[in-house]
């Protein structure tokens, strides 16, 4: 269902992915809830962490931690070596042309922000356009939003069709001469749509205009290589990539990256300061001011050094497999509306269900030991496309299994048997 | 599933959900407010008309999971007729039945409103809370200010 990029480098020499055994390396799967055991079926709003990560997160603290590209002593050196060590992870899981390139945020939101903020402040003006699509995670809509408002820009929307998939055709014709950029989601957090943003992007060049790309939900399930697909930004975060929480990166081809404005202040991204003036740090240190989440910016390393340790292609065709499995048990489930039916598709699952409510859903799955996401998936405006207040949305990622699926199937006619 | 059906989702409240008392727009109305629960996206909107010191009819509308969709209507069934400083105290007392402390004892006059502890078994869902409250809330709102909408956040 999702299309993957072979890219070379990433195939030789990797770790056969055997589902069973990379369970068992996220410990936390092995809890029990009300009794039952954990179906975790939420990891597209957020994953959980294999041991590796959660190692070299402690292990950063108990022996290597202290401030970076500061002290010259060896804990500092040790610390600065790592981060930017994991710098270089980043740019190879990425594969960006230079490590110049890559800036470490807070996460996807915050890197969006960032662009808004540091490119849309500086190049936009009123009456200039930002196009976005239908399916954007309320990060892509709001951080360009206000901005849009202050400047007296506009935001213009690529529409998607009742399968969920983005209308490519009208794209065309959606940019005018007045567009600055185009906001795309690489994979819907809510409908699970794999979007063709190669092709939006190079639409868009031709007519002169950069991307950004939010890969948030996209890192985990596809190979994302920002020099094939030519995307001038890209924003992710670790914790959707078994990493972290409060780390992310945000790619950015080093001329754009190179006339934008800092957009926090602070230490580490200045050269010289006086009270008169001060002169900005290089790339990528410009755009990193303060202490950053440095025993994060490590784990996200870890976390992406252990997914590009097998081949992205088995792990998508695992989890097209339980995504395969979880629609035909779905399918048997009556009442049950799939919402989201792309072709390419990758990740999730969402539903409605006859006349009970996400939220209800939600509590009793619980109770099974079940865990998915219920609400509007900070994608209010997919919501009023399909005309639902709400949906459920079941979520897979490398270490699911079938018995995962199965449960959620056993609780969901359990549902319908009370509220019939 | 058993037990939390026993604790949540009683019979009172699937019933209330499958068949909500007093639901719609009404031709008229004294007083209403919504109340919205960001979180969720579940809205409950309130009407209702107070004459001389008393609730002489309530019903509301509004999208929202079983446990909102329940409270709501057993409010309206609840408080109709009543007048308005009963209203108040029992709407007091709902918030103390879904968010009192565990062990804590319900002071309530079951024979009259026995419906409400139905709700009791909220209190272990620290995330539903909001949604039995939401009504009441709105409720309360449309009674201080006559128009005008509510949060839970």
């Amino acid at each position: 269902m999702s299309t993957t990029v072979k890219t070379p480098e990433k195939i030789a020499g990797k770790r056969r992915f055997d589902p069973a055994v990379v369970r068992g390396e996220f410990p936390i799967l092995s809890t029990r809830v009300h009794g039952k055991p954990l179906a975790f079926l939420d990891s597209a709003a957020s994953s959980q962490k294999p041991e590796v990560v959660i190692e070299t997160i402690a292990n950063y603290y108990r022996s290597e931690h202290s401030n970076i590209h500061r002290g010259v002593y060896y804990l500092s050196e040790i610390a600065t070596a790592k981060y930017e060590a994991a710098r270089e992870t980043t740019r190879r899981f990425l594969n960006a042309g230079s490590t110049r390139e890559i800036i470490f945020t807070a996460g996807t939101t915050d890197a969006i922000n960032l662009v808004a903020n540091a490119y849309g402040r500086e190049f936009f003006r009123e009456g200039d356009e930002v196009l976005i699509s239908g399916m954007e995670h309320h990060a892509n809509i709001v951080s360009w939003q206000l901005v849009c408002q202050d400047l007296g820009a506009k935001l213009k929307v690529i529409p998607i069709n009742e399968r969920g998939e983005l209308d490519l055709e009208s794209l065309p014709g959606l940019i005018s001469e007045r567009t600055r950029m185009v906001g795309i989601v690489y994979v819907s957090n809510s409908l699970g749509t794999v979007n063709p943003v190669k092709e939006v992007i190079r639409i868009a060049h031709q007519h002169g205009v950069p991307v950004l790309v939010d890969a948030a939900q996209a890192t985990s399930h596809l190979s994302v290589d920002v020099q094939d697909l030519d995307a001038d930004f890209l924003a992710m975060s670790g914790h959707k990539v078994y990493g972290p929480t409060g780390v992310g990166v945000l790619y950015g081809k080093e001329h754009h990256l190179e006339k934008m404005r800092p957009f926090k202040g602070g230490g580490d991204m200045i050269r010289s300061v006086t009270f008169e003036k001060t002169t900005f740090n290089d790339l990528p240190f410009k755009f990193e001011a303060g202490t950053p989440n440095i025993a994060g910016v490590i784990g996200l390393a870890a976390a992406l050094e252990y997914v590009m340790a097998f081949d992205i292609n088995e792990v998508a065709a695992w989890e097209d497999e339980l995504l395969q499995y979880g629609e035909n048990l779905l399918a048997g489930v009556p009442g049950l509306r799939r919402i989201g039916t792309a072709a390419h598709r990758a990740g999730s699952l969402a539903f409605v269900l006859a006349d009970v409510h996400p939220h209800d859903i939600g509590t009793l799955l619980d109770h099974e030991g079940v865990a998915i996401r219920t609400g509007h998936h900070c994608t209010q405006p997919v919501m009023s496309y399909f005309k639902v207040p709400a949906t459920s949305r079941a979520s897979v990622a490398m270490y699911n299994n079938k018995a995962d699926l199965e449960a959620l199937q056993r609780g969901l006619l359990k549902i319908v048997e009370v509220f019939r | 599933m058993d037990d939390v059906f026993r604790e949540l989702y009683q019979e009172i409240i699937l019933d209330h959900n499958k068949n909500p008392r007093h639901f719609g727009v009404p031709d008229s109305y004294t007083h209403s407010a919504e109340g919205y629960n960001p979180l969720c996206g579940d809205k409950v909107h309130v009407f209702l008309t107070v004459r001389d010191g008393k609730i002489d009819s309530i019903s509301f509308k509004g999208e929202g999971c079983a446990i909102s969709k329940a409270s709501a209507s057993v409010m309206t069934t609840l408080l109709t007729g009543m007048p308005l400083a009963e209203a108040h105290a029992l709407m007091k007392r709902f918030v103390e039945v879904v968010t009192g402390p565990m062990d804590g004892i319900v002071d309530i006059d079951e024979e009259r409103f026995g419906q409400l502890l139905a709700f009791v078994g909220v209190r272990e869902f620290p995330a539903r809370v909001k949604c039995a409250t939401l009504a009441w809330h709105a409720m309360e709102a449309a009674l201080k200010q006559g128009e005008g909408s509510v949060t839970t956040e």
